[in-house]
């Protein structure tokens, strides 16, 4: 092992291991990595285990997000959603599906001078709602509609 | 190596309207083959783009995203004839950037 590494790993004690290497300069600065990948709210069960790996545990519902997609799906395995935050200092976007095996499917980091809407396709296990999360200036907001789907998309 | 992404940012209201469509499986790690066995899960986790050294968008990504996936946003201050690049990297620590011209 390298010794800068090895002197890196010594020195970290509790702190992660991202850190780490970003503070030793072993991550290329353009790997642009906004947010480490959420295990635990990727790999949540249920809705409410994900909103709270993702910190939301205490969210308002909001008429100032707006959500795309069709009332019915056709095709579960591709269903197209696009959400539209009019909330000002919007952060994130991010897009849950109550009843898929897990609950988030997707989060977007919105930088300033990005306008706060994404469009995406998702798959859906069954007829559920869909709920896209807003973080603006810390605090989380939440929309949700239904979408049918006749032909389920997670496969399994 | 996967197939290159589809990139088309043109200008559009004041913003550059970015749609990448991405080639990538997507396995959930739920469907089975034929004989039975699981097929492992293998996605996309990580998306980036950038323009002029900064990061336009980033998203994490789970298994529900679609195959072959689609994304659309805007950002502003872009113009014609500047590059944006994007990145994916999955869960198997495979990773594709390509790129495209601002139209």
């Amino acid at each position: 092992m390298n010794q800068t590494r090895r002197n890196v790993l010594k020195a970290g004690g509790g702190a992660s291991l991202y850190a780490l290497l970003a503070a030793a300069g072993m991550l290329r600065p353009d790997t642009a990595l906004a947010a480490d990948w959420n295990q635990k709210a990727f790999e949540a069960k249920n809705l409410k285990d994900a909103f709270d790996a993702l910190g939301a545990g205490s969210r308002a519902d909001s008429i100032g997000i707006f959500m795309t997609a069709p009332e019915i799906a056709e095709n579960g395995a591709v269903v197209p959603i696009g959400a539209v935050s009019k909330i000002p200092g919007t952060e994130s976007i991010a897009i849950l599906i109550a009843k898929n095996p897990t609950a988030l499917a997707a989060n977007f980091d919105i930088p300033a001078g990005t306008e706060p809407s994404v469009s995406t396709r998702v798959k859906m296990a069954e007829t559920s709602e869909v709920h896209v999360l807003v973080k603006a200036q810390g605090k989380f907001y939440v929309t949700k509609k239904e979408i049918k789907v006749t032909i389920g998309g997670c496969g399994g | 190596m996967a197939d290159p992404m589809r990139i088309r940012a043109v200008i559009k209201d004041g913003a550059v309207n970015v749609k990448i469509l991405m080639s990538h499986a997507m396995e959930t790690g739920q469907r089975k083959d034929g004989d039975g066995k699981p097929i492992p899960a293998h996605y996309i986790q990580h998306v980036s783009a950038t323009w002029q050294g900064k990061v336009v968008l980033s998203a994490q990504w789970g298994t529900a995203v679609a195959k072959n996936p689609f994304l659309e946003f805007s950002f502003k201050g872009g113009q014609k004839g500047e590059k944006i690049q994007v990145t994916w990297t999955d869960n198997k620590g495979e990773k594709r950037t390509d790129e495209a011209t601002i139209n």
